[in-house]
């Protein structure tokens, strides 16, 4: 990896962890492979190594629209040894999450993906999740997850939280998008929510003061505001986005967003090629019903972040497709991207209608994750493909195709 | 902080008002699997108040359910009653897909007194080019004044203003920016007296 880093710049960021770069992706805008074209010409003509020259014909062959639109063909140059199968840990869950997870898993079989699925039972009414499935995460380091049941009420926290504070998975992702073919009241809305996951209103910290009166701590820390920011703003630089937005309500919570700002803002300008603005949360709610097309990357604290990141998925075409993972510094658990409603409804389960397209895209950052690029752009171009024919579409697309169904076209349109 | 004092006047202000007004269905928006305490106080307040209007349906629905429900099917929701943070998300969320801030009603009110205003304000008090130009959308401080005159007990006034106002901006000729048009506050505000 060192080595290449130095030869060629062409080829260094297909080796960036981030989930969805997207410099894998030479023909990112098949409408405008200008842009592209530019920029990784700009890069080769800056360095002369033999690798970088001879990507040039391939590039202007790519520019005259010779090669269909969905397909990489410039490819990375793996290392010897890196065909091996990784080991993932998958939890199916509750409710859609086996439905969900089988899909994934008959979908990697069918494309022989160099990944190895160590599935473990966890639900959502276990007081804590087992230490062996912890142990097989850390070794792993990458885990695909079904969602887990959280009761109502009572002492138990909910596992998914559990799961991300004891593994520090501290920024949660979802990347909401209008798929073509998919008709939403807005276009054009490409919003990524990079939510901080671990403090905020969810440290879970209440107590009853006496009867009939709780209070509930809501922790702001710099710590985690600065590592948060600086994650969403690094995401931006990688993935050539060009705004982040910084979500708060400071002029009601002055302290505790307001910290939160100020460690955005400090970020902030070490990035100054990327814009930076901030927008009061319920202003945003409305913005984002009324002009979605405004936001690019946002940047939120715990609570908001979540009911930000429900409110775009809807707008864009539902929770069933929208995309998402939780990253730490050393793990990353990928799962349905924004799940309002946890587990999904009971009749979903039964007539096992449930999407399983977020998790499929899902599965494809997580194989980006695991630098296999080019098995994430084929389940992907499927995954899209399937969508935009639209005969295939679970019930909350407007469809009424079973779960099996649109898994086997996906796995009928993998290229 | 939740208190079982608070969360109770709130849900027995709700359900009165949707049997007042002859809505069929209250929903309850909580976090509380999360905030199992505070707001698993404010729903059991609820339920407790729910089962005191038994011709009234009651739901509760997660939050962030809420907020994705609310723009992909918001038909389904008839009378919100929240706390106060979710309140302000899910009212400017609302507002926002039936039409703008510039056009809903809403008032605050309280055992002795109420204090009307524009509905769900996000942004506060509007861009200062909207002032420079006098360009404000009257609309919402026009139906909030419409409900503050039925508070007084003059309904005939408030029916009147009301079906003025939404002649107004059903015949579409009158309208400021945030509505699409391109008239003045005083223009609007003339049309509407010319509808009275």
């Amino acid at each position: 990896f060192q080595l290449l880093k130095s030869q060629s710049p062409l080829h260094l960021c297909n080796y960036y962890s981030f989930p969805t770069c997207k410099h894998y992706s030479l023909n990112q805008n098949p409408n405008n492979p200008l842009s592209s074209f530019i920029f990784f010409t700009s890069l080769i003509k800056s360095n002369q190594t033999p690798m970088a020259r001879r990507s040039l014909p391939i590039l202007k062959q790519l520019l005259h629209g010779q090669h269909p639109p969905l397909s990489r063909s410039v490819t990375y140059m793996p290392r010897p040894g890196d065909g091996a199968p990784r080991t993932v840990t998958l939890i199916p869950g509750d409710g859609i999450g086996p439905l969900v997870t089988g899909a994934v898993e008959q979908v990697m079989e069918a494309m022989h993906a160099p990944i190895f699925f160590e599935k473990f039972e966890v639900h959502g009414d276990m007081k804590t999740i087992p230490t062996e499935v912890l142990e097989s995460i850390r070794k792993n380091k990458v885990c695909l997850k079904g969602g887990l049941n959280t009761p109502m009420g009572g002492g138990v926290s909910s596992l998914n939280v559990q799961l991300r504070k004891e593994l520090d998975l501290y920024a949660s992702l979802v990347n909401c998008i209008n798929f073509p073919g998919l008709v939403t009241r807005h276009e054009n809305v490409d919003i990524v929510v990079i939510r901080e996951n671990t403090e905020g209103e969810y440290a879970g910290l209440e107590h009853e003061v006496v009867p009939g009166v709780v209070e509930s701590l809501k922790v702001i820390t710099k710590f985690c505001s600065e590592r948060i920011a600086k994650y969403a703003f690094e995401y931006a630089y990688l993935n050539n986005r060009k705004t982040v937005t910084a979500v708060h309500k400071a002029n009601i919570m002055k302290l505790a967003d307001g910290l939160f700002l100020e460690s955005c803002r400090e970020i902030a300008s070490k990035y100054p090629s990327i814009k930076y603005n901030e927008i009061i949360v319920d202003n945003c709610c409305m913005q984002l019903v009324s002009k979605p097309e405004q936001f690019d990357v946002m940047v939120t604290p715990n609570l908001y972040g979540n009911l930000v990141a429900n409110t775009a998925a809807g707008i864009a075409g539902g929770t069933g497709v929208m995309p998402g993972g939780n990253v730490g510094a050393d793990h990353a658990v990928f799962e349905q991207g924004a799940s309002a409603g946890n587990v999904g409804k009971q009749k979903f389960v039964e007539r096992k209608t449930a999407n399983p397209v977020a998790l499929l895209l899902s599965s494809a950052m997580m194989l980006r994750h695991l630098q296999f690029p080019s098995f994430a752009d084929r389940l992907e171009n499927s995954v899209k493909h399937v969508i935009l024919e639209g005969k295939y579409r679970t019930k909350d697309l407007g469809g009424n195709s079973t779960t099996q169904e649109v898994v086997d076209a996906v796995i009928a349109n993998l290229g | 902080v939740i208190t079982k004092f608070c969360s109770e006047r709130i849900a027995k202000y709700a359900f009165e008002y949707a049997h007042l007004n002859n809505r069929k269905t209250v929903t309850a928006v909580h976090k509380a699997n999360i905030m199992k305490l505070a707001d698993g106080l404010f729903l059991e307040s609820c339920r407790e108040i729910a089962k005191s209007y038994p011709e009234i349906k009651y739901n509760e629905i997660i939050v962030d359910n809420c907020c994705m429900q609310l723009v992909s099917k918001p038909e389904q929701f008839d009378v919100m009653v929240t706390p106060n943070l979710y309140g302000n998300l899910v009212a400017n969320t609302a507002a926002g897909i039936a039409g703008g801030t510039g056009v809903m009603p809403g008032g605050n009110v309280g055992v002795e007194y109420a204090i009307f205003e524009q509905g769900a304000s996000a942004g506060n008090v509007g861009k200062p080019k909207l002032v420079e130009k006098k360009k404000a959308n009257p609309v919402a401080l026009l139906l909030s004044s419409a409900m503050m005159l039925r508070h007084l007990e003059l309904p005939e006034f408030a029916d009147r203003l009301e079906s003025a106002v939404k002649r107004v901006i059903k015949e579409g000729k009158y309208r400021t920016k945030d509505l699409g048009g391109t008239s003045t506050t005083q223009e609007v505000t003339d049309a509407v007296i010319s509808a009275l």
